[in-house]
């Protein structure tokens, strides 16, 4: 298939291991930062094919597992109000929430719908005006300009009953942590392809020079992973410390412009919790107080409980590359994609369900 | 790090599937598997019923007769290529046929919602007659039921089906043994890409038609041309469910190369773009088989000949141990384990 196969021919990707190979002279950490690099990463078995010098940790950009309980059990308790239609894409209704998912509030009789773009979520308002329509709008830089636009086009036409029940998180501010946080293992990123095709790449220029780590723009292809890998070990080893595109033929140096337009113009920046990782200054987004009305918090605004998570479930060392999901002893056994513990066995671009479906075990990888 | 003990596991968030049935226990992996195993076969301890095949096999006074059921619930009831019509025939025709019977005779209940437009139901029966009429068989009773609206999604369809079992043939789930070959008679994923992309309302240019179709013929030429063991319908769940519960009924492992299985383009794509692996979406026109090694080439040339297997190829072979693995392009593998439930598409 055109577009694709050209990413994953496997005699270039021998090429580019063999480079790889003869570059590395040391030990290296690096963690590719998004969910959908993980998921190539172990599926095509790339993990195993690196020389053993070039560690891969696995980063937060999975918006499944990063969304706070405290929102799961907003959308479910909204999920379950007869007056509401939550609309969602299909991976955050399995999420947990701290009782229950959204598949357990469909099944007790709430209205809960699979879309495939906020722009659904915004026809099933149209259809359904005596109801409040809310659209669970989870994800990182990359699907904030289709949810501002769903937002924007609702306010234009008069849609009122179209709301956003906001989750987004930032790349940025969640590198800045794990680089500060105390005992931080990772030497250089890949950072997100898709998620720079909209943002582009000036913001990680500070974070290279403040901490001297190499950053590689890395799209997710496999090809695109060797090549990102191998930039960045050619960067560590010439002790350089500067932002590189491998995508380039999604990703420019200053963005979208037009949709960073629309996202600065329904969302500004706000303090977010991130589940596993905690509070993160300025991580998150939320409405101006322009598209304010059309906020499902304040449409909805019942009280729901915070419940703490679990000190077992060591999802939060797994999201800050500090341990591998089978590190867990949870991980396997009490955990497993039909009964997770915690939210990165969720999603198939969480770190511990890529492990688990590809057979990654402990006694299997600690041989 | 020490383990902790089971209780000591106090996490706010293990949801385990409840006290409620959820839609991931009709998705044909692994919720659907452990629905049949703690609640169906314990009620009724039949032995025929635990051997969990396509259909059953049964003799009376000699003859050993094949007999299914299967329930049609899909939305929408008319999707690219075909209709509940003439899957509801197909489906239970082809659950006949992977036990390397003749399908003879048919079955059908309907349950039909009150306002359902007359001349749907017209064009649903009229797609089941030819159906019926393709694939050779008879539909020889049935029964209606109207319940109030708002009591089903317009229409659900049940058929049975009955077949006679020709001497000499031995087909069935646990027959796959360690030096076998398996393959797979056609492109894989059409019908659940079909059918998902009128769901979602996305449009492949036009090029996505569900591969609904009797594969009576096909099977017959393929157990004729060798020794063939075990066949299965690769429905729900796709061929990756359906290799699992190979492996797990034969008490075998699989091992197979993703680059072997044959699938159109455009149905590809469209799995790239929603974010789905192809070995899990579901079929109706395709079915895996596991043959003789020795007989593997016969089997799949006969398979080729017929315009149902025009496109089958061999896919992976069957190994000691258990388990099904897939070995990728780049020459890493993984296990090919089975779906809790549904495939979710991602989010980005």
């Amino acid at each position: 298939m055109r577009y694709v196969d050209e990413y994953r021919d496997s005699h270039i990707a021998k090429g580019i291991l063999a480079d790889i190979r003869r570059s590395v002279t040391r030990p290296w950490t690096i963690m590719e930062v998004c969910g959908g690099q993980t998921h190539t990463l172990i599926r095509q078995g790339i993990d195993q094919l690196l020389p053993p010098e070039v560690e891969m940790v696995h980063g937060p950009g999975c918006p499944v597992c990063v969304t706070p309980l405290s929102i799961i059990d907003r959308a479910v308790s909204i999920a379950k109000r007869p007056d509401a239609i939550l609309c969602s894409f299909g991976d955050m209704l399995r999420v947990p929430g701290s009782s229950e998912d959204l598949f357990m509030a469909r099944a007790a009789g709430g209205d809960v719908r699979v879309v495939y773009s906020p722009l659904d979520a915004l026809e099933v308002a149209r259809a359904n005006p005596d109801r409040t329509v809310v659209f669970f709008a989870v994800g990182f830089e990359t699907t904030a300009p289709a949810n501002a636009m769903a937002v924007r086009q609702a306010k234009l036409q008069g849609v009122e009953n179209f709301t956003l029940l906001v989750a987004h998180v930032l790349v940025p501010p969640a590198m800045l942590a794990i680089l500060a946080a105390p005992g931080n293992r990772v030497q250089a990123f890949l950072a997100p392809g898709h998620v720079c095709t909209i943002m582009g790449w000036t913001e990680y220029e500070p974070i290279t020079e403040s901490f001297h780590v190499p950053i590689v723009v890395t799209g997710f292809e496999p090809l695109d992973l060797l090549e990102g890998i191998h930039m960045t070990v050619r960067q560590l080893e010439e002790g350089r410390a500067e932002v590189e595109n491998q995508y380039v033929r999604s990703v420019v140096r200053e963005g979208n412009a037009a949709a960073m337009r629309v996202v600065a113009e329904v969302f500004e920046p706000c303090d977010r919790a991130w589940r596993g990782l905690g509070p993160i200054p300025n991580s998150g987004l939320r409405l101006t107080e322009a598209y304010r009305a059309h906020d499902a918090e304040l449409r909805f605004p019942e009280v729901v409980a915070e419940v703490p998570e679990s000190e077992v479930c060591i999802a939060g060392m797994v999201l800050q590359g500090r341990a591998k999901p089978h590190d867990c002893p949870a991980f396997g056994t009490e955990c497993t994609p039909e009964r997770p513990l915690g939210a990165p066995m969720v999603s198939t671009e969480g770190a511990c369900a890529a492990y688990f479906l590809a057979g990654r075990r402990r006694e299997a990888v600690s041989s | 790090m020490t383990t902790p003990d089971a209780p000591a596991l106090a996490c706010p968030v293990p949801l385990p599937p409840g006290e409620s049935v959820l839609l991931g226990h009709g998705s044909g992996g692994k919720l659907t598997a452990d629905l049949i195993r703690s609640v169906f076969v314990p009620a009724f301890g039949d032995g025929e019923l635990a051997r969990l095949g396509d259909a059953a096999v049964v003799e009376v006074e000699g003859v050993r007769l094949a007999f299914t059921t299967d329930g049609f619930v899909v939305t929408p009831r008319f999707f690219p290529g075909s209709d509940i019509g003439a899957l509801s025939v197909n489906g239970t025709v082809n659950d006949l046929a992977m036990m390397g019977a003749t399908p003879l005779f048919l079955s059908a209940g309907l349950i039909l919602e009150e306002g359902l437009p007359m001349e749907d139901l017209r064009r649903v029966v009229a797609s089941m007659a030819e159906a019926c009429r393709k694939a050779g068989v008879r539909l020889v009773t049935g029964d209606t039921k109207v319940v109030e609206r708002g009591g089903a999604d317009g229409l659900y369809v049940t058929t049975a089906g009955l077949g006679v079992v020709p001497d000499g043939v031995d087909v069935g789930p646990e027959r796959a043994q360690p030096g076998d070959a398996v393959l797979v008679s056609g492109p894989i994923g059409s019908h659940g890409v079909a059918v998902m992309s009128r769901r979602a309302g996305i449009e492949f240019d036009g090029a996505l038609h569900s591969d609904t179709a009797p594969l009576t013929g096909l099977a017959h030429a393929m157990i004729t041309a060798g020794d063939l063991h075990t066949m299965r319908d690769a429905t729900r769940g796709g061929v990756a469910s359906v290799l699992n519960e190979i492996a797990e009924a034969s008490g075998v492992g699989i091992t197979t190369d993703e680059s072997a299985f044959p699938i159109l383009d455009p149905v590809r794509a469209a799995c790239e773009m929603l974010g789905l692996d192809p070995l899990y979406v579901a079929n109706e026109g395709v079915c895996v088989a596991v043959v003789a090694g020795a007989d593997a080439g016969a089997v799949l040339a006969a398979a080729r000949a017929d315009p149902m297997g025009s496109a089958a190829a061999m896919v992976g072979t069957v190994e000691e141990g258990r388990g099904v693995r897939v070995r990728t392009d780049l020459g890493g593998s993984r296990p090919l384990v089975m779906l809790a439930g549904d495939q979710l598409p991602r989010i980005c």
